[in-house]
């Protein structure tokens, strides 16, 4: 188990902390596998792993910020000086890898690390944010802030935000705002932006005060065909379906077929994917008429994704 | 003349620490916490003028103490402020909790003036000897 690895090594390096600060009446020792299951933190993280499936350098870098928090939580009980660390995070990666649901994971996490007072997530884009005319922005961009207070906001598609082509684009204001708040008031809430990985790089050039003043830049990779797959069948499970042998390999071939096809978004396509496909399998049980059992009305068989625009033409589709 | 209103009025003002979980304690309950600000002390003056716009949906009093601490950038030593708790839940629809959290540095009292009436009958008025001056430069 990866996490058990994490907090045994951080078992180690509190041990040895501990050594050099005997001040007060603060404990001299921690036990930091208690603290960790009383975090409840485990659980989140085991939740992580369980139902994001691959994501490894994304999981490591949560398990690593977790793992910060709770030594600087013990710290602080020792009496140590602590001073909070820069929490703002930048998620980039392709459409579909996941990076709306690892944030929203994220708040979870730093609240119960006692990081976020509220734990509750805030998600907006640019509509949220900037205003319409004159004067408009301020207001606006800082009651989002105020509503994010205590919690995480999430900025989708933050690349929006600003507008290079044109030179009053009140999003230069509302980046302004952000970015004080963002310094000031770190104790009070996490920033995470998001957007896909070109247009962020390009957004960060041109506003290099983000980027320093993000202190996590989180990547995420695209999945392999195989995480797809098991992607796939996490969905799947979580509306009782389930496929069929057979349908396990027409999908495997349609993965293959789709990433290969222009505008793959990863786990969003393969999400509508199966959306068409239960249509299909919807169909394919009425056209049959009779009586069905519950077996029939949660497989999902190969003809229902082998049907797909993605497949015609492919000689592996009729194998 | 130090004023009386509100709630904790005759308790010593109350540090930040104290208001921001005064605050947290109206979030918890649900109330909607707003800011208010006049230079009419007189008690019965109960239009006071609101900071910003009303700030409902906030979780955190991080978002209030951040709101308080730009209005006294503006006013403070020239202006009471107040924070009024409001309860929006049916039946209530009223301020449950207000409290004033910043005040003038001099605050020169109150002039009672008795009216002389028929009958040996005597009428008060209280009357603020800020409000010699007009609005805006009383304190």
């Amino acid at each position: 188990m990866p996490i058990e690895a994490v907090t045994g090594a951080l078992g180690a390096k509190t041990a040895s902390e501990a050594g050099a600060s005997e001040t007060g009446a603060a404990p001299s020792t921690v036990n930091l596998r208690q603290e960790f299951a009383e975090t409840g933190l485990a659980e989140v993280l085991d939740q992580l792993e369980r139902e994001l499936v691959g994501l490894a350098p994304v999981k490591g870098r949560i398990r690593e910020i977790a793992a910060l928090l709770l030594v600087d939580r013990v710290r602080r009980r020792m009496g140590l000086t602590v001073e909070t660390p820069t929490l703002h995070m930048s998620f980039t990666g392709n459409p579909g890898t996941g990076k709306t649901t690892v944030a929203l994971r994220m708040a979870n996490i730093l609240h119960r690390l006692g990081y976020v007072r509220k734990g509750h997530l805030v998600s907006v884009t640019r509509d949220d944010l900037v205003g319409q005319y004159i004067g408009h922005t301020a207001p606006k961009t800082k009651e989002i802030l105020k509503k994010a207070m205590g919690g995480v906001l999430f900025i989708d598609e933050a690349y929006y935000l600003y507008r290079q082509e044109n030179e009053r684009d009140y999003g230069q204001e509302s980046i302004e705002i952000l970015l004080q708040v963002m310094e000031n008031q770190r104790e009070d809430l996490v920033v995470i932006l998001a957007g896909y990985s070109d247009r962020m790089d390009h957004f960060f050039r041109s506003n290099p005060g983000f980027r320093s003043r993000i202190a996590h830049h989180i990547d995420f990779p695209d999945y392999s065909d195989p995480e797809l797959l098991r992607i796939a069948e996490l969905m799947l499970e979580k509306q009782n379906y389930r496929l069929s042998p057979a349908g396990q390999d027409a999908l495997t071939h349609y993965i293959a077929a789709r990433k290969t096809q222009p505008l793959f978004a990863n786990a969003r396509s393969i999400r509508n994917a199966l959306d068409r496909a239960r249509l299909r399998q919807a169909i394919r049980i009425f056209d049959a008429d009779g009586v069905v059992g519950v077996e029939a009305l949660s497989t999902i068989e190969a003809p229902d994704i082998l049907a797909s625009r993605v497949l015609k033409g492919d000689p592996a589709a009729t194998a | 003349m130090r004023i009386t209103q509100g709630t904790f009025s005759f308790l010593p003002d109350l540090t930040d620490d104290q208001i921001r979980n005064q605050v947290q304690y109206c979030i918890d309950n649900g109330w909607a916490v707003n800011l208010e600000f006049t230079d009419d002390p007189h008690p019965r003056n109960t239009y006071w003028e609101m900071w910003g716009i009303p700030m409902f949906d906030i979780k955190d009093a991080a978002a209030i103490m951040f709101e308080l601490a730009e209005c006294r950038k503006t006013y403070s030593g020239r202006m009471y402020i107040r924070l009024t708790a409001f309860d929006s839940s049916h039946g209530w629809e009223s301020v449950k909790l207000s409290f004033i959290v910043d005040r003038p540095k001099v605050e020169p009292g109150f002039m009672i003036e008795r009216q002389e009436r028929g009958g040996r009958n005597i009428a008060y008025t209280t009357r603020s000897y800020a409000m010699n001056k007009p609005e805006g430069e009383r304190y």
